[in-house]
């Protein structure tokens, strides 16, 4: 176990450097930071000086082993924009994302599952065909567009939720929070349902289609056979065995609800990563870009490690091959 | 009822009505763009700078109608051609309690003009100071200069023993690598103050009861929410569910929508802003043209050729929903006393076949046209239907937008002016037009130097020669005469295609009243809400 877990430390640390690389390279289409910097009327002499002073006029590789040395120690430069240090600044913005992330996940979990475990056993029912038109709607309709007509709906038209914003938040120990307010948690619904709708029908339809066919397989015939009710032959047997891959596809998407909150943020002006990566790309902010692709590669590389981990934790037939 | 009675009755109502006054008013508001830092110093922009001035002043201010009032200074006098004579507003005090005197104004100069800062020229860098006495301040100039406080109200006045005992004499410039403490937080002398800043998401303001004008003030706002929302969607949306009392810009498909509410309105109005096309006469050979050898743009007939082609009118009412005013010259006429004089080269699509033809081109060309995606208002859109009207008159023109971002680097100076026909947009920093002589007509050498945004590189020394007589020129009629002899040659010599001074548009509550400037600068001092 310890070998397979320094192994796949290793294979990540190869990933994170050439996604720095890929980052660093595609950062010489993105535009020149200093033209961001600095008024329109500003003088070529003081956009020269400032270019200098930023380390700009070194070689590509040069830059790259700038950033990744200090990096690696855990310093990620400083904001163009922001003039403050990019770790802090994505640790301040990160409880914000994080949040969101959770309260989606936790949505689409709690939501998908009982769906999905309903429409495999109502399979007529009138429910179930409405249960199904919503996860088609969900997983065919872009992000963005789920987000407008929500806030059309509820914050336009109902007035019942606000548009944008995390409302009031609370700071405990640096984490500032918005569950904890009214305002907040208002705040909160519109995203997390516009974040975790793909996420939820994606479940949904997971545990739908494991659920019938584990429901056709032999053990579930001599549970029935053997006199247990139904609802330990639905939950005790059958759903357990469709968890595998939920568990699988739960970790691989938190990773993405993370990494792809970048639209719902940017749609309700959600102060997470996702919204500061965004406007970074269009203030050519480097070193927060790179901070930010580097973190959502380790968060990848990181949560898969977990999943594999959990394999075998959850289903003992798994075995880790040895190194 | 007895006179008790009526006593207790009335001051029962005077009660209620004390109430109903006490309660807070809050003005929420958003904008596209984000406040990053405080230092009034560091990034020359107008939302930056607009947004300050109500924290911090400067000597002059502007109204509504962007007239010159008195600021800080209560009045000023031209001593001499090169020495001005600032008098201070006596009684001013900075938000901490300590007292607006000469040596704050000397010492902003000086750190205006430090290394780092970006505002650098607003006060000529070779000017020196004289403090006369506490309220008084003389600036001697090298050279007369009748526009020097023109750009001053957004030159905000710093409190020096503030800024020494905070550690931010030094301006936070644009490669520091920590944020120092005037970047954070704000001591002006303004009618608001900060009280809560998270750089790039939002900003909150309270009105300072110990302004000097707090008697005569206009506004019966106490606090103001800024929040920044880049999708307009989203900015839009706000207002119309009623979150907030005012957004900015609308887009222009979305005014309609707004217009059509009971509670809302758009206030739109011309911008100062002039959206203009410009043509590279400096190369050549044409970047990305099928003409080979030679520059068709160095030839005035197909400058004119080109104006006459393009259709301001219809781009006018067509993707600016009418938010556009057509435009003859570079500088919007709210800047200019003589613009009545002149008018647009009428839209005539054979004349501009003929004057092609005439000029060797019967058959047209082909040319790129580069073009901003997410700067001005539909930009792209404009760029598309001048390739468009000029496919009419036999030119084929391939339209290629970009982001901002990339756009910029590569069009101007440090990008190598990598363009040979493009669109972009002016605002002369100063409201005057040897801004606009200076920066996009004078002549310029391949690095920049010169006319700096002077992008196709139009040169005609004449006009350069009348800029600097213009620059310091100090009587009036004089100096109106000069730029418009200048702004005559440049209109006849064809140097840029002027389309429109582009529309504001603001989407504001019916329940507050705002000032509009053209500026696109929003003054909390006029806001009143009901």
């Amino acid at each position: 176990m310890l070998a397979f877990i320094i192994k796949r430390f290793v294979q990540s640390l190869v990933v994170m450097l050439v996604v720095g690389l890929i980052a660093f390279v595609m950062f010489r289409f993105v535009g020149d930071p200093v033209d961001q910097m600095v008024g329109l009327e500003t003088s070529i002499e003081d956009r020269e000086r400032l270019r200098e002073a930023l380390g700009l006029n070194a070689p590509l590789p040069m830059q790259y082993w700038n950033f990744i040395s200090s990096a690696a120690q855990g310093d990620f430069g400083t904001s163009y924009q922001f003039k403050r240090p990019v770790a802090v600044m994505l640790g301040d913005r990160l409880s914000a994302t994080l949040e969101l992330a959770l309260v989606s996940a936790i949505f689409a979990l709690c939501a998908g599952i009982p769906m999905g475990v309903f429409t495999a056993l109502y399979k007529d029912s009138v429910l179930t065909k409405l249960f199904q038109a919503v996860s088609l709607v969900g997983i065919s309709l872009p992000t963005f567009l789920i987000g407008i007509l929500l806030i059309y709906v509820f914050s336009v038209q109902l007035q019942w939720l606000p548009s944008f914003g995390r409302g009031e938040v609370v700071d405990i120990a640096g984490w500032s929070t918005g569950l904890l307010t009214s305002s907040g948690l208002k705040a909160l619904i519109l995203p997390a349902i516009t974040l975790g709708l793909f996420q939820m029908t994606l479940i949904m339809r997971l545990v739908r289609s494991e659920m019938m066919e584990i429901l056709r397989s032999d053990f579930i015939k001599f549970a029935r056979a053997r006199g247990l009710t139904p609802r330990a032959v639905h939950f005790g047997h059958a759903l357990k065995n469709t968890m595998i891959p939920v568990i699988t596809i739960t970790g691989l998407q938190l990773g993405s609800i993370i990494a792809f909150a970048i639209i719902t943020e940017t749609v309700f002006q959600w102060p997470g990563i996702g919204l500061m990566f965004l406007q970074a790309v269009q203030d050519v902010d480097v070193p927060i870009m790179a901070a930010y692709l580097l973190m959502i590669a380790f968060l990848f590389v990181f949560i898969n490690l977990i999943v594999d981990i959990l394999y075998v934790v959850v289903d003992p037939r798994i075995h880790i091959e040895k190194a | 009822m007895s006179k008790f009675g009526r006593f207790l009755a009335a001051s029962a109502l005077m009660g209620a009505f004390a109430t109903s006054a006490m309660a807070e008013k809050s003005f929420d508001y958003a904008f596209q763009g984000s406040l990053k830092s405080l230092d009034p110093y560091t990034l020359r922009e107008t939302f930056t700078l607009g947004i300050l001035t109500n924290v911090y002043e400067g000597l002059i201010k502007r109204g509504p109608n962007l007239e010159i009032l008195p600021g800080l200074a209560d009045s000023w006098e031209v001593i001499e051609p090169t020495r001005w004579r600032f008098h201070l507003r006596k009684g001013v005090k900075f938000h901490n309690g300590n007292d607006f005197t000469a040596e704050d104004v000397v010492f902003s100069a000086e750190r205006l003009n430090s290394e780092g800062s970006d505002m650098k020229g607003r006060v000529p860098s070779d000017a020196t100071f004289e403090i006369v006495d506490d309220y008084t301040v003389d600036f001697i100039l090298a050279s007369p200069n009748p526009i020097l406080h023109y750009e001053w109200e957004l030159w905000s006045i710093i409190d020096k023993d503030w800024a020494e005992t905070n550690d931010s004499v030094r301006v936070t410039s644009a490669s520091d690598t920590a944020e120092t403490p005037i970047s954070m937080m704000a001591n002006g002398t303004g009618p608001f103050k900060i009280t809560e800043h998270t750089a790039g998401v939002n900003t909150k303001f309270e009105a300072n009861e110990n302004w000097w004008n707090w008697e005569n003030r206009e506004f019966n706002i106490d606090k103001v929410n800024f929040t920044s929302i880049s999708a307009d969607a989203t900015r839009v949306a706000a207002l119309l569910s009623g979150e907030m009392d005012m957004v900015y810009p609308v887009p222009t498909q979305d005014i309609k929508r707004i217009n059509s509410s009971s509670t809302l309105a758009a206030l739109t109005g011309p911008e100062l802003r002039t959206i203009f096309l410009g043509m590279d006469q400096r190369r050549d050979e044409l970047l990305n043209s099928s003409v080979k050898g030679k520059n068709p743009f160095k030839d005035i007939r197909v400058r004119q050729a080109f104006f006459h082609a393009i259709n301001a009118e219809a781009i006018s009412s067509r993707i600016m929903r009418k938010q556009a005013a057509p435009s003859a010259l570079m500088i919007s006429p709210f800047l200019f006393d003589n613009a009545d004089q002149f008018e647009r080269l009428a839209y005539d699509p054979d004349k501009a076949k003929a004057l092609l033809t005439e000029a060797g081109y019967p058959d047209g060309f082909e040319i790129r046209i580069d073009c901003p995606n997410d700067r001005y208002v539909n930009d792209e859109s404009i760029c598309q239907a001048v390739a468009a009207m000029m496919a009419k008159v036999g030119i084929k023109v391939n339209v290629n937008a970009q982001p901002k971002a990339q756009y910029f680097a590569k069009i101007l100076a440090s990008g190598g002016y990598e363009t040979s026909f493009y669109l972009l947009g002016w605002t002369p920093g100063s409201l005057d037009s040897h801004n606009i002589f200076a920066n996009l007509y004078g002549c310029r050498d391949d690095a920049g130097k010169g006319g700096m945004f002077n992008i196709g590189g139009y040169c005609n020394p004449e006009v350069d020669a009348l800029a600097k007589e213009i620059l310091v020129e100090n009587d009036a009629a004089k100096r109106l005469d000069l730029v418009t002899q200048a702004y005559k040659i440049v209109t006849d010599e064809v140097g840029y295609l002027p389309l429109h001074q582009q529309g504001l548009a603001w989407g504001v509550s019916k329940d507050v009243s705002v000032a509009q400037r053209a500026d696109n600068v929003l003054r909390f001092e006029h806001i009143t809400k009901n």
